[in-house]
C-alpha cells in the first residue's frame, strides 16, 4: 500500500515539471498572439539613450579625463610609448630593419633557420623540420614582409599577454576580493566577440600597430589568468608545505615551489595565449592595417580568392607551427637532468648553430636572393586558384547556386522572418520560464534582465539577426556533431584521425573559414551560417567523444548483460550518461558560434557584428561596445541555462 | 634532574567546520564528540598536551584520520591550531612571527611528509638542496652536503633524476634527506619509511637510529607500525579521534594499556623484547636458585636463563642487590598469551 502510495507521489512529482512547461508554453503562446504593440517591439522613443551615454563617456574618458598629475590621454600615450619600443626591436629585427644603424633585417634564411632550431629544440626532429619548413613557404611564396609584421606582433603580444595573465592570475588566488571581481569580468570579456575589443580601443589609441597589439593582448588574457588560478589552486597541499618547511619567504613560496609546481597548467595557458593572439591578431587588423591579416581581409572583400587562400594557408601554418612547438613545450618531461658530458655536447652544439646562424647571414649579405626572395623567384599559386575557382564557378555554381537560392528562399528567408518578428517581452518571459524550470528564481530573473537588457537599448532586431544565424548553425552542428563524436568514440581507428582533425581545425583563426565559403556560396545567409557551423562544430564533438568515453565500463557491462542491442545500449545506456559532457560542448560550441556570427559582418550579415563594424570607423564607441554586450548577453544567457542544466543532469546521475 | 622540553604542546585543538572559533567559543573551549557530531565540524585534534624533552624519541600512533598527521602539523605550524599553545624551547611558535618561523624553519626544523612533498621540477639533487638553497648558500656549498646527503639515504646515482622518475620509497628517502638538509634540532617525520621495502625500512631504521644517538635530535615520529615504533621509541603516544588516549613507554602502554583500543594495538606486540623483568619480578622467597638477571633486562634476553633453570631466578637491580625473583611459570604466561596482567 505504502509502496503504490510512494510511486503515485513519484508520478506526480515527475509530472509536475511537465504540467509547468505545458502551461508556461500556452500562456507563451497566448501572449505571442495578443501581446500589445510595446511588448512586441520596444518604443523608440522610450530607447534608453545608454549608447551615447557610453560613448561620449568614452570620447570624456579619451579626451578629457585627468587623474589630477595627468590625463587619461597622457597615460595611452604612455603606454603606447611602453609598447612601441618592443616592437620596435622586432619590427626591425623581421622586416624594418634599423635605419638609423644603417641594419637591415635579418635575413630570411636566418630566421627559417632559428625558427627550425628552435623548433628542434623544443620538439625534436620532425618539429624541427616542419618549422623550418613551414617558414621557407613562407620566403619562397613571397609573403616575407607580410608574414614577418605578423609574427612580430605575436612575439611582442604573447609575452606581454602571458605575463598579465599570470600576474591577474596570482592576484585572484591572493585575495578574494580581486578573484571574484576578476572572474566577472573574465565571464564577460571571454562571451564578448572578437571585433567588439577594437572599438575602445580606438578610441584611446587610434589606429596602427600599438592598439592592434593590445586589443589582441587584452583578448589573450583571460585564458592564461584562468591557467594561472586553476593551475596554482592544484598544486598538491605537501608541495607547499615542505616549501615552507625549507623555510620560503612567501615570495620564495610563489616563485620557487608553486608556479614551478603549476608548470604544466601554466604552459596550456600559455598555449592558448598563442592561439588567441593568432586569432586575434587578424580580426585586429581592421584597426592597424598591416601584415596577413590585412592582405587576407582585402583580397576577401575585393573576391580576388586565389590570393585570400595565400594567405590564409601561410596564416594557418604560423598557427600551426606556434601551436605545435607550444604543445610540445608541455609534454616535454626529461627523465634527469643533463649531466656534464651532456652539458659540454649542447654547448659544442650551440656554438656550431651559432657559426651557422652568423655564417647565413654573411651568405645572405653575399647573395642578395638569401635576404628578401625578389618578386621573380618566389611562387604564387593565386592565378592557379582562381582558374581552378572559376572553372568550378563555371561548372559548379550553377547546381549551387540553385541549392543556395532555394534553401534560402523556402527554408532561411521563413524562419528568419519568423525570427525577426519575435516580439520581444513574451520572448524574454519564455526564455525566464525556462531559466525558472532549470534552475530557479536567480537564474530566471539573470535571463530576464539580460536580454531585456538587449530590447531596452534598441538591438532587439540585430540582436534576433545574430540569434537566426547562431541558432541555425548550432542546431546544425549539432546533427553533424553528434553523430560523429559518436563515431569517434565506437571506432577507435576513426578517433585519432577525427581527434587530429578537431585539434587542427581549432588552430585556424577564424577569418579563414570565410574562404571556402565565398568561393562556394559567394555571400549571403547560407555562407554565413556554413561558415559559422565549420567554426563551431569542433566541441560539440570532441565533448560528445569525451562523454562516451568517460561512461563506466561496469555500466557498459551491465547493459551488455541486460542484453541490449547496440542501438539500445547506445540510446538507453550511453547517451543519458554523456549528456552533461555533451552540453558542456554546446555551451562552447554556441559561444563560438555567436563570436563567427558577428565575423560574418564582414561578409554582409545584418546582425550585431554589423553594429560593431559599422561603429568602427564612425568611433562610435557605445554603438560597438553594447552590440558586443549583447551578444555577451546572449552567449551568458544560453550558456547559463544549460550549464545550470548540465550540473543538475550530472548530479542526478551521481557523477559529480 | 629532568632534561628541558624541546617542544611542548598545551590544550591543542585543531577544528575543521564552517566557523570553527565560535564553535569553540560555544562550547565554552571543550566541545564534546557528541557537539561535533551534531554541528558537522570536525576534531581533527582535541585538547592534546604533552612533553617533549630534547633529544627524546615521541612515536604517535592511532588509526588512519586520528589526526596524527594534523597534530603535525600543528607542531611545525604548517596549520594554525584553533586554539591551544605549542612552545618550541620556550618560545610560543602560534604567536610567533611569520619571520621568526621562517629562521624557525630554517635552521630549527625539518620534516618528512607522508605523501613525499617533492618539488616535480626539481632533481633528486636539486630536491636535497632546495632548503639551503633558499637561504643563499652557494651552489657549490649545498651540493657538496646534498651529495652527501643522497650518499646517506642510498640515492647516489641517482642524484640527476628528477621525482616523477622515482619509486615510492626512493622519493621518500629523498624526503628524509632534504629533511636532514639543514641539521636541524627538532625533526618531524609523517611515516617516513612507510613507502619503504621491509629490507630497505629496516636498514633506514637502523640508519635513523644511528643518526639520533649521533646528533641527538628531538623527533617526533608518526607510524602505523606498532614495532617499528617500539624499535625507535622513547616514548608512545596514541591517538583516537583527535585525542591522546594515552602516553608512555612501550612497556607501559603493553603492561597496562588504558583503554581497549589500546590494548588492540598492542595486542600483537612483540612482547619478550618489549617487557622487562621488573613488570613480572616477584618478592623474593628462599627457594631462588643462584643465576640472577638484572632488572632492566628484556624478556626475550632473559628467557633462556629463566626457562633452562628448574627454580625461580634471582632479580638484582644496578647495585647487585636482590630485589626480586622471576617464576617461569610466570614469564611463559606474560610472553606467550594474550592475558598481559592477570
Ligand atoms: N583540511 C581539512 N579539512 C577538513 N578536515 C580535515 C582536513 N585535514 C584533515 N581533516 C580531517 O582530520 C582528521 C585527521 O586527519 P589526519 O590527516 O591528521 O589523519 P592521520 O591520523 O594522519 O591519518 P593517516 O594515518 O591516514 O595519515 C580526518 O578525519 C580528516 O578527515
Ligand atoms: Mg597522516
Amino acid at each position: 500500500m505504502t509502496a503504490s502510495a510512494d510511486s503515485a507521489a513519484s508520478r506526480s512529482k515527475s509530472i509536475l515539471p511537465g504540467i509547468l512547461v505545458g502551461g508556461a508554453a500556452v500562456v507563451s503562446l497566448i501572449l505571442f498572439a495578443v501581446a500589445p504593440d510595446w511588448a512586441r517591439q520596444w518604443p523608440a522613443e522610450q530607447i534608453v539613450p545608454l549608447r551615447d551615454w557610453v560613448t561620449r563617456f568614452f570620447q570624456w574618458l579619451a579626451n578629457e579625463a585627468s587623474f589630477g598629475l595627468f590625463t587619461v590621454k597622457d597615460l595611452t600615450r604612455l603606454v603606447s610609448d611602453i609598447l612601441s619600443g618592443p616592437l620596435t626591436i622586432t619590427d626591425g629585427l623581421l622586416h624594418k630593419g634599423f635605419s638609423q644603424f644603417g641594419l637591415a633585417a635579418l635575413p630570411w634564411i636566418t630566421v627559417v633557420l632559428i625558427m627550425g632550431i628552435v623548433g628542434y629544440a623544443i620538439g625534436g626532429g620532425r618539429l624541427g623540420i616542419a618549422t623550418t619548413l613551414g617558414f621557407a613557404y613562407l620566403a619562397v611564396f613571397g609573403m616575407w614582409p607580410d608574414a614577418m609584421k605578423t609574427f612580430s606582433l605575436v612575439l611582442v603580444t604573447v609575452p606581454i599577454a602571458a605575463l598579465i595573465g599570470l600576474m591577474l592570475g596570482i592576484l585572484a588566488t591572493r585575495n578574494q576580493l580581486a578573484e571574484r571581481v576578476l572572474s566577472a569580468l573574465f565571464d564577460v570579456m571571454q562571451a564578448t566577440p572578437h571585433l567588439a575589443y577594437l572599438g575602445p580601443i580606438a578610441i584611446f589609441f587610434g589606429f596602427g600597430a600599438v592598439p592592434r597589439l593590445i586589443a589582441t593582448a587584452i583578448f589573450a588574457v583571460p585564458p592564461m589568468a584562468r591557467c594561472t588560478i586553476l593551475g596554482l589552486r592544484t598544486v598538491a597541499p605537501e608541495i607547499i608545505e615542505s616549501g615552507l618547511m625549507s623555510g620560503c619567504t612567501p615570495r620564495q613560496l610563489l616563485w620557487r615551489v608553486q608556479l614551478p609546481a603549476a608548470q604544466r597548467t601554466l604552459l596550456v595557458g600559455l598555449n592558448q595565449v598563442i592561439m588567441q593572439t593568432l586569432a586575434m591578431v587578424v580580426i585586429a587588423s581592421l584597426i592597424g592595417a598591416s601584415g596577413l591579416g590585412h592582405r587576407l581581409l582585402f583580397s576577401l572583400q575585393q573576391l580576388q580568392m586565389g590570393k585570400a587562400i595565400e594567405y590564409g594557408v601561410a596564416i594557418v601554418v604560423i598557427a600551426i607551427l606556434l601551436d605545435r612547438i607550444s604543445q610540445a613545450l608541455i609534454a616535454r618531461n626529461p627523465a634527469r637532468a643533463p649531466t656534464e658530458a651532456e652539458k659540454a655536447a649542447l654547448l659544442r652544439t650551440s656554438v656550431i648553430l651559432g657559426i651557422l646562424l652568423a655564417s647565413s647571414i654573411l651568405v645572405a649579405w653575399l647573395v642578395p636572393a638569401f635576404r628578401l626572395l625578389p618578386k621573380d623567384m618566389t611562387f604564387t599559386t593565386a592565378p592557379y586558384w582562381d582558374q581552378s575557382i572559376r572553372w568550378l564557378s563555371r561548372t559548379l555554381f550553377v547546381y549551387l547556386e540553385f541549392f543556395r537560392d532555394d534553401v534560402t528562399t523556402y527554408i532561411l528567408v521563413p524562419i528568419r522572418n519568423l525570427f525577426l518578428s519575435l516580439p520581444w517581452l513574451p520572448t524574454c518571459l519564455l526564455v525566464a520560464t525556462a531559466g525558472l524550470l532549470i534552475g530557479g528564481w536567480r537564474l530566471a530573473v539573470t535571463a530576464f534582465l539580460l536580454l531585456g537588457f538587449i530590447a531596452a537599448i534598441g538591438f532587439w532586431v540585430p540582436a534576433m539577426m545574430t540569434l537566426y544565424l547562431t541558432s541555425m548553425a548550432v542546431i546544425i552542428c549539432v546533427l553533424l556533431g553528434l553523430p560523429i563524436g559518436i563515431c569517434a568514440a565506437h571506432r577507435p581507428r576513426f578517433t585519432r584521425f577525427a581527434l587530429a582533425l578537431c585539434d587542427t581545425l581549432q588552430t585556424f583563426p577564424s577569418f579563414i573559414y570565410l574562404i571556402p565559403v565565398i568561393m562556394l556560396f559567394r555571400v549571403g545567409d547560407l555562407a554565413s551560417i556554413i561558415a559559422i557551423i565549420a567554426y563551431a562544430m569542433v566541441p560539440i564533438i570532441r565533448y560528445t567523444h569525451l562523454g562516451l568515453m568517460r561512461v563506466p565500463a561496469n555500466t557498459l557491462e551491465a547493459g551488455i548483460a541486460c542484453g541490449c542491442t547496440g542501438r539500445q545500449m547506445l540510446l538507453k545506456v550511453e547517451l543519458p550518461q554523456a549528456v552533461p559532457e555533451i552540453l558542456l560542448g554546446l555551451t562552447q560550441t554556441i559561444t563560438m558560434a555567436l563570436f563567427m556570427t558577428s565575423i560574418t559582418a564582414l561578409i554582409g550579415s545584418r546582425d550585431l557584428g554589423q553594429e560593431i563594424l559599422k561603429a568602427l570607423p564612425a568611433v562610435d564607441t557605445g554603438r560597438g561596445l553594447l552590440a558586443g554586450l549583447s551578444i555577451a548577453a546572449i552567449g551568458i544567457t544560453a550558456t547559463r541555462l544549460i550549464e545550470t542544466w548540465a550540473v543538475r543532469r550530472k548530479r542526478e546521475l551521481g557523477l559529480a | 634532574m629532568s632534561k628541558p622540553n624541546k617542544i611542548s604542546c598545551r590544550n591543542l585543538w585543531k577544528v575543521y567546520g564552517k566557523d570553527a572559533q565560535s564553535f569553540m567559543a560555544v562550547h565554552s573551549n571543550a566541545p564534546s564528540l557528541e557537539d561535533f557530531r551534531r554541528e558537522q565540524y570536525v576534531g581533527a585534534v582535541r585538547n592534546v598536551s604533552f612533553e617533549v624533552t630534547t633529544g627524546e624519541i615521541l612515536v604517535v600512533m592511532g588509526l588512519s584520520g586520528s589526526g596524527k598527521s594534523t597534530l603535525l602539523r600543528c607542531l611545525a605550524r604548517l596549520i594554525d591550531a584553533t586554539s591551544g599553545a605549542v612552545c618550541f624551547d620556550g618560545q610560543d611558535i602560534t604567536k610567533a612571527t611569520p619571520e621568526e618561523l621562517i629562521e624557525l624553519r630554517r635552521h630549527k626544523m625539518g620534516m618528512v611528509f607522508q605523501n613525499f612533498g617533492l618539488l616535480p621540477h626539481k632533481t633528486v639533487l636539486q630536491n636535497i638542496c632546495f632548503p639551503l638553497d633558499v637561504q643563499g648558500i652557494s651552489r657549490t656549498r649545498r651540493e657538496e652536503r646534498g651529495m652527501e646527503l643522497a650518499q646517506l639515504v642510498g640515492l647516489a646515482g641517482k642524484e640527476n633524476f628528477y621525482p616523477r622518475e622515482l619509486s615510492g620509497g626512493q622519493q621518500q628517502r629523498v624526503g628524509i634527506a632534504r629533511s636532514l638538509a639543514v641539521e636541524p634540532d627538532v625533526w618531524f617525520l609523517d611515516e617516513p619509511f612507510s613507502a619503504l621495502d621491509p629490507l630497505i625500512r629496516r636498514d633506514m631504521q637502523d640508519e635513523f637510529l644511528r643518526l639520533q644517538r649521533a646528533l641527538n635530535k628531538t623527533i617526533v615520529f608518526v607510524t602505523h607500525d606498532f614495532e617499528e615504533a617500539v624499535r625507535v621509541a622513547d616514548r608512545i603516544a596514541i591517538m583516537k579521534d583527535g585525542a591522546l588516549v594515552q602516553l608512555g613507554r612501550p612497556e607501559e602502554l603493553v603492561w597496562c594499556p588504558a583503554d581497549p583500543y589500546v590494548a588492540e594495538f598492542t595486542r600483537n606486540a612483540p612482547r619478550g623484547k618489549i617487557i622487562s623483568v621488573g613488570q613480572i619480578m616477584v618478592p623474593t622467597s628462599a627457594a631462588a636458585s643462584e643465576i640472577s638477571i638484572r632488572i632492566d633486562q628484556k624478556l626475550d634476553d632473559v628467557a633462556p636463563l629463566v626457562l633452562g633453570s628448574d627454580r625461580s631466578v634471582k632479580v638484582i637491580d644496578h647495585d647487585d642487590r636482590v630485589v626480586g625473583q622471576v617464576e617461569r611459570d610466570r614469564l611463559i604466561a606474560v610472553m606467550f598469551s594474550d592475558g598481559a596482567r592477570q
